[in-house]
């Protein structure tokens, strides 16, 4: 998404380190909390700490464990399925409110615009907390709709529904920020294509369609992109909830969150650090692929 | 919206005349603002229950429809002030550390990108190649995947327990820095730095003078991004912070809702929800102040191809 900029021709002073001035800053804080720590996963990854013998190199026999170990799979296809649910809804529910914002055809745009942006600024713990006790049975909303219309809705915190609800309470927290970046990519739209469209004769269907679509599809491409990696990093939203609804989160509930057991739970560092890194490398993959095949189409 | 034909006629007249024509207004359309509504709906309720249950006792919490106000004594301001007295005022001090960590570590980390964006936007130097390929990548890896090797790091060094452990991860914005640098690369005219340079000007005070009051849009779009990150942070306290005295809100409140859940523990669950409104005005109140900065920030840098 981003390597093609470098070859844009700039008008440029002669080669120097001045340049280091201001980058070096950030290189070298970037090289303490950010390569370091994946310099030393990979080195904690390869050894195996034992009661009897200590630190010990085991090779890669903690990458065969983590093949072999249905706890991190069982979270990995979790939050693959979540992945393939959750973030195509959510980005055609920002896409559709982007483009109804963008169509000028709505009453107070502004108003639309900021206000479903809005909880992008609250903390996903507060926004977990909020929707968790309005899911809960004790003052929750859904409790108070069932006693209320006598009806008997499916518990959200069950086990069976869980991974919905949490679906629910991601896309509550991004639909906005998704949508600000279409909605900005949209606004780059130079108005004489329009024009052109509607001399042509082309309804707001066909204008959708042949130019907006097109227009969007590279920040379709990044809003994927950071959602894939959101996604594989899920954590907050089921820690919070674990304690509302401890039948339906298992410690090994998301790649994420069995790393953390691991580590926290059990001082199983190595492997922690293992699991850390093949879901890491899974989540570029990923992202990868879904720039491939968003750049593919688009040539 | 009251004159869309005489709008409509001045484009077609004068073709000439827009450089950045003004779309042409339609009609408000009323069914798509409805359905479209339903969005605005959807984004509000949590945010209206949680207005309407911070004016609830904890009683008055399970006797009454969630989503009105009710339960007999209106005790927002009771609420209010318990939640920051309540056990010595432990609320306020994680106040105190989130503006600690939100000032030093999404400043910094904003500095640190505003720099480094212009540095690779305007210069050409050795190695500028290698640092583009290791920060494009570094947008891609997990942050959490980091978070236990830097705990173990961090803890080796004897930095866990101490404020430094959650600022200084908080330094590093590797978005940050992309969009400094598209957005320098749009804003800062490299014809007006070699001006600069011609009058002798050095390379640090032309970045401050010029460069600085050009990237304003940019910085305060890096700024206001940073600092959702740094104050919703979770995970990266989580892991790092024993001590509930330097815990920030987002982990003090957690700890607030599980007290309900130990052994004896009270539920303060009216506190809880208090505290999370209050957690949350700042970061509303900036964000709805700042649009107009933020939001030409956000169009000009983070969607170019």
């Amino acid at each position: 998404m981003v390597g093609t900029q470098l070859a844009r021709p700039v008008r440029r002073r002669r080669r120097s380190w001045q340049g280091w001035r201001f980058v070096g800053p950030f290189m070298v804080v970037f090289a303490l909390v950010f390569m370091a720590p994946i310099a030393y996963s990979i080195y904690l990854s390869l050894f195996r700490n034992r009661l009897i013998g200590g630190n010990a190199f085991v090779g890669l026999d903690n990458y065969r464990r983590v093949a072999g170990d249905a706890q991190f799979w069982s979270a990995a296809a979790r939050v693959g399925l979540f992945l393939a649910v959750q973030v195509p809804i959510m980005l055609f529910l920002a896409l559709l409110v982007a483009l109804a914002i963008d169509s000028g055809r709505l009453y107070g745009k502004g108003f639309f615009r900021v206000t479903v942006f809005l909880p992008y600024a609250v903390p996903a713990v507060v926004a977990t907390l909020m929707w968790g006790f309005m899911y809960g049975s004790q003052f929750g909303l859904v409790a108070a709709v069932n006693n209320a219309l006598h009806l008997s809705l499916p518990d959200p915190l069950s086990p069976g529904l869980i991974l919905a609800s949490i679906g629910n309470i991601t896309t509550w927290e991004f639909v906005g920020y998704n949508m600000l970046i279409l909605y900005s990519a949209l606004r780059v739209v130079p108005a004489e294509l329009y024009e052109a469209a509607e001399i042509d004769g082309a309804g707001q269907y066909r204008i959708i369609r042949a130019v907006k679509l097109p227009a969007l599809r590279g920040a379709l491409v990044i809003a994927s992109i950071f959602s894939v990696i959101g996604s594989f990093q899920l954590f907050t939203e089921p820690r919070i909830l674990d304690s509302l609804a401890p039948n339906a989160i298992t410690t090994y509930f998301t790649p994420n969150y069995y790393a953390y057991t691991l580590s926290f739970a059990g001082q199983q560092y190595n492997y922690a650090a293992t699991v850390a890194i093949v879901m890491g490398v899974i989540t570029m993959i990923v992202a990868y692929a879904v720039q491939l095949r968003g750049m593919r189409r688009a040539a | 919206m009251s004159t869309p034909t005489v709008a409509r006629r001045s484009t077609r007249v004068a073709p000439l005349a827009r450089q950045r024509a003004p779309r042409r207004r339609r009609r408000g359309s009323i069914t798509l603002t409805l359905l479209t509504g339903l969005v605005l709906l959807y984004t509000l309720v949590p945010l209206f229950w949680l207005v309407v249950n911070a004016t609830k006792t904890q009683d008055g919490l399970f006797g009454s429809f969630g989503l009105w106000f009710g339960g007999g004594h209106f005790a927002l301001v009771d609420n209010v002030r318990e939640t920051f007295t309540y056990q010595n005022g432990i609320f306020l001090r994680w106040f105190g550390n989130t503006l600690l960590y939100v000032l030093l570590g999404a400043g910094g980390a904003t500095v640190l990108a505003v720099l480094g964006g212009y540095g690779l936007a305007k210069f050409d130097f050795p190695g500028r190649r290698a640092v583009f390929a290791v920060v494009i990548g570094a947008v891609a890896v997990p942050n959490t995947a980091l978070a236990v090797p830097t705990f173990l790091m961090f803890s080796k060094m004897n930095l866990t327990n101490t404020p430094w452990a959650v600022i200084v991860p908080s330094l590093i914005a590797p978005f940050g820095l992309y969009l400094m640098w598209t957005f320098a690369n749009e804003a800062v005219p490299t014809e007006i730095l070699e001006a600069a340079r011609m009058d002798g000007s050095g390379e640090f005070r032309t970045f401050l003078r010029i460069g600085l009051p050009l990237l304003a849009p940019g910085i305060v779009t890096v700024l206001l991004f940073s600092m959702v990150t740094t104050w919703n942070n979770y995970f990266l306290p989580l892991i790092m912070l024993k001590d509930p005295r330097w815990y920030p809100l987002t982990l003090g409140l957690n700890a607030w809702k599980e007290q309900a859940a130990t052994a004896g523990g009270q539920a303060v669950f009216n506190l809880v929800i208090t505290g999370s409104l209050l957690t949350i005005l700042p970061l509303l109140a900036a964000f709805l102040l700042l649009q107009r900065y933020w939001r030409s920030g956000l169009a000009a840098g983070s969607v170019k191809q």
